[in-house]
């Protein structure tokens, strides 16, 4: 575990980057440092590795002082990973990667080898491992940052704006690929980003910092989008918190219909069936049961339906495995008010109107609160 | 009366190709001068161009020193070096160094200045020390510009050298000095051509120690 403990950063110049900061670092998890620039969260990071040394305050490693073994040993210990990856570009791909192991006196075959299995461990695809950092996209090269950071197998990993300078789409990617890299290695991740987005996304646990170096709330991001400490983390957590929140509550409990679906071959009688007081629309699907579209009752007709002629049924969601944020998107993206719960394949399980989501969220909530009054 | 016809006259006759005033003779005095004064010039120049590059201090102070070397006339401080102290080798490598160092000093220092930042930041976070820094990920990065200014500083010297034959010296400059004091301007001429020919081979041997030592990954991106 990284202990931070009352630890201040003061320049020459007066200048106090972070001020009596103290921060328990779970092993094996990702802890995020976000806020606004100039509130420390860089340095702050930078101080764990010794790349600035704290002015007054200890970090402690696994209960040790950080200042107790020499800086270049601490810092072979942990991976370090930059905003545009910081490649070395006389270097190919994989002896870019294997730059730890041979500075620990590994052997080149031996590092090369390792860091062509990295590659595949970040999603890279072998054959770039003999190019040149400049022939590849940024995307491609933060992923090799991150496979260098990986290479000696160090049991932390410090991320510096590691994603920003990407573009939206690489950077989900870059998250997604990230999580699932920390679901198979589980290492203990520090990770500072100024995007709450970003923050809430990958962290187990967030510390939101405000300028001036202080620490304005340490929380699991659904206690961060509850329960914000104060004015200020609810003002950077920005407006539509309480939809964000929603990404930590299951869709798993929504009572999906399956009375307004019918397949595009239906009968006269099965839509006349089908059609209830309770869904004024009913869901179209093919005969694989994949959705086409939704239509009026009256619009059907017996044994053959006009695809053109559908409404869109938007972006379905994955019922049980997306949050009910994602149905939530779903229901008010429709024109029909209503979502479609998808299995893993694509084939409709159910649907569900946006006041039944509205129900389970209200729900979510109140549970919420019980779970909160039970833990204190 | 024509160039071209100096020029054949010259590398035809036989006499210029043998003895002490030979061409091979002069031709191995001029590189020996170029090549002492640019190992000097170098071993000056280089270490407090990389050291203050990667500190990124003194950069004000080279380039006064720079400006101050560049300032000063060769030829009277050979004159002046010979009146001082007497005929002697030293007194034609002292202007050469002098000639050649601002260009290596002044390049090597904006060659390590120009260095992404990143990928040092990354290096040292990674744990490598000042020293690796320098050799392992600044140098290799900068030593195109760090070249150039070597092979500036050797074209200089190259052309310079001629005036060792001022002071009694050998090398090419031998064939222009005496030519023209004998009126003999084939000597003169061949004399020019033939370190005419040595500038540009410097050249070419450059290109080719840069083509051998420079990451394919840094050439194609600079």
């Amino acid at each position: 575990m990284i202990r931070i403990d009352s630890v201040t950063k003061r320049y020459p110049d007066g200048t106090v980057a972070v001020d009596r900061l103290s921060l328990e670092i779970p092993d094996r998890s990702i802890t995020v440092l976000v806020g606004p620039s100039g509130c420390g969260k860089t340095t702050t990071l930078r101080m764990i590795n010794r790349m600035v040394e704290p002015s007054e305050g200890t970090i402690l490693i696994d209960g040790k002082d950080s200042r107790q073994q020499p800086v270049n040993t601490l810092r072979r210990s942990m991976g370090y990973v930059i905003q545009n990856a910081g490649l070395f570009q006389h270097r190919t791909i994989v002896d870019n990667i294997a730059t730890v192991p041979r500075m620990l006196g590994w052997g080149k075959e031996k590092a090369r080898a390792r860091a062509r299995e990295l590659m595949e461990r970040v999603g890279l695809d072998g054959s770039l491992a003999k190019r040149y950092p400049y022939q590849l996209s940024g995307g491609q090269q933060q992923r090799v940052g991150v496979a260098r950071a990986l290479a000696a197998d160090p049991p932390v990993l410090l991320m510096d704006e590691p994603f920003s300078a990407v573009d939206p789409i690489v950077r989900k990617g870059l998250q997604d690929e990230l999580l699932r890299i920390q679901d198979e290695l589980g290492k203990t991740i520090v990770f500072v980003t100024h995007d709450i987005d970003e923050a809430v996304k990958i962290g187990t646990m967030v510390a939101v910092m405000r300028t001036g170096g202080k620490l304005a709330q340490y929380a699991p991001p659904a206690e961060l989008l509850s329960n914000p400490a104060d004015a200020f983390v609810e003002d950077f957590l920005g407006t539509d918190r309480g939809i964000r929140r929603l990404s930590f509550f299951p869709s798993a409990g929504l009572r999906l219909l399956t009375t307004p679906v019918v397949a595009v071959d239906a009968t006269a009688e099965q839509i006349a069936a089908r059609a209830t007081a309770e869904a004024p629309y009913l869901l179209v699907t093919d005969m694989d049961g994949r959705p086409l579209g939704w239509s009026e009752p009256g619009d059907l007709t017996a044994g053959g339906v006009d695809p053109a002629r559908l409404l869109p049924y938007g972006r379905p969601f994955v019922a049980g495995t997306d949050s009910l944020r994602a149905a939530l998107d779903c229901a008010v993206l429709s024109p029909t008010g209503w979502a479609v719960g998808v299995d893993a394949e694509g084939r409709v399980t159910g649907v569900v109107s946006q006041q039944t989501i509205g129900e389970a969220i209200r729900g979510a909530h109140a549970k919420g609160r019980t779970d909160a009054e039970a833990a204190r | 009366m024509n160039v071209l016809n100096f020029i054949n006259a010259f590398f035809s006759d036989s006499a210029h190709w043998q003895g002490y005033d030979g061409i091979p003779t002069r031709l191995a005095e001029h590189v020996q001068y170029t090549l002492e004064a640019l190992a000097i010039a170098a071993a000056i120049g280089l270490p407090v161009g990389l050291v203050t590059g990667h500190f990124g201090r003194g950069g004000n102070a080279l380039a006064f020193i720079a400006v101050a070397g560049r300032a000063v006339p060769t030829f009277g401080l050979l004159v002046l070096m010979t009146l001082s102290l007497g005929f002697g080798l030293i007194n034609v490598m002292i202007p050469l160094v002098v000639l050649a160092v601002p260009p290596i000093l002044v390049t090597s220092y904006e060659a390590m200045r120009s260095v992404d930042p990143a990928p040092v930041d990354a290096a040292r976070g990674m744990g490598m020390h000042e020293v690796e820094v320098l050799f392992r990920v600044e140098l290799p990065v900068a030593l195109p510009l760090i070249l150039g200014g070597l092979r500036s500083a050797a074209i200089q010297i190259v052309s310079t050298a001629t005036i060792a034959a001022y002071v009694s010296l050998g090398g090419l400059g031998r064939y222009i000095v005496d030519g023209l004091y004998q009126r003999n301007y084939e000597k003169v001429v061949g004399g020019a051509t033939l370190v005419a020919a040595l500038a540009l081979v410097t050249l070419g041997l450059f290109w080719g120690i840069t083509r051998l030592t420079v990451s394919r990954g840094v050439r194609r991106s600079a």
